[in-house]
């Protein structure tokens, strides 16, 4: 019965019998019925040298004491016979024989004929032989005025003149206990084995069934369902978190394919209209015949439109190598200050001539670990962006130290961006402006989110009464 | 001038060797790794012109191969790999210039002519001429017909490295990487308005232009010919 309940498998429940050999054959190779196995032979053995221990030093005390009480009554009843000879002897026997004293001892003194003098046994035990020596012997006693079988314990002494002495200590109650311990362990190594038994098999069991929910479960993502996960016990055990680990190894994977998926998605949608726009163009020169003064422009245009796929699809690499997390890391200590002051002498010139005024207010010492590129380019997106949306007035560059990070802030008094917006504009090719009629791809603030992730930093849009002001969060490194 | 092409694609071989050859220059073309090394290692070129991603040796590797074994022919690395961090990783690996795949041909040669002339011109020299227009390296100071132009920190690094490459196209590319170290382009124009600024100092109140806008291309700054251009 047990053996049957240990190899059921924990997958399901009891199946046909055609099924068992092969599951238990499965279960026999698995490392959980390893485990369990070994941990019923630890089990098994650490129990049987515990019970032999108690069993050992129980009796064996109770022995020890038996033969030290009668030691003790021997150096006794020597003293007395040194001191006062056998008739002393033979009365201190019959004084201790005379009261049931009710610790079991028993004594005997005989002539050299065996017929007793004095003593609690009625004759010289048969089979205890004449000499002297320690010896094992039954006896029926008159201990509490009933007559017995004992078995006992003792020592015979030969007195000079061949009269007999036989001290003994009965040890019925001692066997009695031996015996009762030794039926109390036999149970209880009995149940502690069963429970062992049980024990290892659920243990087993539950392991089994916690490994195989992993199994299942990669199996189902593996088979294309990608939102699949563990389902956790909510224990916090080892389990929970290797389950949880592979969730989250799931959830990256995940994002990871809906990014993949959304490009190209993007791609098809954004980068086909060019596209085709590029080729009616070129389509139109080549029916315009050779030489016409309109090929060289329609040639000219279509070199632009292939530019600007270019850029885009330029964009998407950059955006999608960083939000992969593939790229590697060419980062250093950067003050940040020294990045905006780069990037506003640059576009000073330009804000200037479109009617802007560009300002910057830098903090010493903010400092962040990064790439001097991808936040230079970052920033210069947010300034063409501001460049392009707003209508004039003060665009302003802030480097600051906020609440424990480097911050740098873009600020403007264009139209700002609505509150419902605010997490839209990030994604690809998204473009608020409905007829798209200033250049861009929509790619801009999405590749600044990609570089602020890249940087573990954050990046927040807020309304500048009026106006955008865009904040970038970075951690600040440690000095 | 000897170039030599390390390209495995054939077709883009094939309009490299077309092109660089109708402009003027003579051109080797390798089809690895291994073969470019053996023959930048045996001739002697004054560019190559070589592919990132190739067979058998790729072009980092063997740019490092060629630096370890003391040849320092100038290299324009081409590649496909268009990310500033790999344009900055190619640069750190020894090569002279990084241009991305696909190209404007008038990039490269552009880039090529800054190039050779980089090797050419190492002299050390303290003050940059082109026709009347004057530049002092060491006082930092830019005079046009013996009379002072005032020019901010910048617009001086615009102008001198416009001056390095005087009478070649520079691109916008190439100012913004060579004059701002920035490895991307970005959206708005903000290059020709520096331009425009510097051509506003040191062209407005004089009666010949030196710096040209190139249509297509970028800039040009050039000693005005004798017989009027075009």
């Amino acid at each position: 019965m047990i053996a049957e309940w240990l190899l059921l498998p924990a997958r399901e429940t009891w199946t046909v019998p055609r099924h068992l050999f092969g599951n238990a054959q499965r279960l026999l190779r698995t490392h959980a019925f390893r485990l369990a196995a070994l941990y019923f032979v630890v089990f098994a053995a650490s129990v049987l040298g515990v019970l032999l221990f108690v069993y050992w030093t129980s009796a064996d005390f109770v022995e020890r004491q038996t033969e030290a009480t009668l030691d003790a009554e021997i150096t006794g009843l020597a003293e007395q016979y040194a001191q006062r000879g056998l008739s002393g002897l033979v009365q201190i026997v019959a004084a201790r024989s005379a009261g049931d004293r009710g610790d079991g001892m028993l004594y005997l003194v005989t002539d050299p004929d065996g017929r007793p003098l004095a003593g609690n046994i009625a004759a010289w035990p048969a089979g205890v032989p004449a000499h002297a020596g320690r010896l094992s012997f039954t006896t029926t006693a008159r201990i509490k005025e009933t007559i017995e079988t004992h078995s006992a314990r003792g020592a015979s002494f030969i007195i000079p003149g061949h009269y007999r002495l036989l001290v003994g200590r009965d040890i019925s109650d001692a066997t009695a206990f031996r015996n009762r311990v030794k039926i109390t362990l036999l149970w209880a190594g009995l149940v502690a084995l069963v429970v062992g038994l049980l024990g290892g098999t659920a243990m087993s069991r539950n392991l089994l069934r916690r490994v195989e929910q992993v199994n299942r479960t990669s199996e189902r993502v593996m088979a294309g369902n990608l939102s699949d996960r563990i389902p956790l016990n909510g224990t916090s055990d080892e389990f929970d978190q290797l389950a949880a680990n592979l969730n989250r190894m799931l959830d990256q994977i995940e994002r990871l394919m809906t990014a993949m998926r959304e490009v190209t998605d993007d791609v098809a949608h954004d980068l086909r209209t060019p596209l085709s726009r590029l080729r009616v163009r070129l389509e139109l020169a080549l029916l315009d015949g050779a030489g016409g003064s309109g090929q060289t422009e329609a040639i000219r245009s279509a070199i632009e439109e292939a530019d600007r796929l270019l850029a885009t699809f330029n964009a998407l690499l950059s955006i999608a190598e960083l939000e992969s997390g593939t790229r590697r890391d060419e980062s250093e200590v950067l003050d940040l200050s020294e990045v905006a002051r780069s990037a506003a002498e640059l576009y000073e010139p330009v804000a200037e001539e479109k009617g802007f005024v560009l300002s910057l207010a830098t903090a010493p010492g903010v400092r962040v670990r990064g790439s001097r590129h991808l936040l230079s380019q970052a920033l210069a997106n947010l300034l063409d962006n501001a460049l392009k949306y707003a209508d004039g007035g003060e665009i302003q560059i802030r480097v600051l130290h906020g609440e424990g990070r480097a911050a740098l802030e873009v600020t403007d008094r264009g139209q700002g961006i609505p509150e419902a917006e605010r997490e839209t504009v990030f994604n690809r090719f998204v473009r608020l402006e409905p007829s798209r009629s200033t250049p861009g791809n929509g790619l801009g603030l999405s590749l600044v989110r990609a570089v602020m992730r890249r940087h573990r930093g954050t990046i927040e849009l807020a309304d500048n009464r009026p106006g955008l002001r865009v904040r970038l969060e970075f951690p600040e490194p440690a000095t | 001038m000897k170039l030599l092409v390390v390209e495995d694609d054939r077709e883009t071989a094939l309009y490299l060797v077309k092109g660089l050859s109708e402009s003027g220059y003579t051109v080797d073309r390798a089809g690895d790794g291994r073969e470019g090394f053996f023959l930048a290692t045996s001739g002697s070129y004054d560019a190559i012109v070589l592919d990132r991603m190739l067979p058998s040796m790729d072009g980092l590797a063997m740019l490092g191969a060629l630096r370890a074994a003391g040849i320092s022919t100038p290299a324009l690395i081409l590649s496909a790999l268009g990310s500033v961090d790999d344009r900055v990783k190619g640069l750190r690996a020894g090569s002279d210039d990084y241009l991305v795949k696909p190209f404007a041909f008038s990039e490269l040669l552009a880039r090529l002519e800054a190039l050779l002339r980089r090797g050419g011109t190492a002299a050390a020299t303290t003050k940059l001429r082109v026709a009347d227009l004057e530049l002092d390296l060491l006082t930092r100071t830019v005079r046009r017909r013996d009379k002072p132009i005032e020019v901010l920190p910048r617009e001086f690094r615009l102008l001198e490295y416009l001056m390095r490459n005087a009478g070649h196209v520079v691109t916008r590319t190439m100012l913004l990487e060579h004059v701002w170290d920035y490895h991307f382009d970005p959206q708005t124009n903000v290059i020709d308005v520096h331009v425009s600024r510097l051509r506003q100092k040191i062209d407005k109140s004089f009666d010949s232009p030196l710096l040209h806008t190139v249509r297509g291309a970028g800039y040009c700054l050039r000693a005005p010919e004798p017989s009027p251009p075009q």
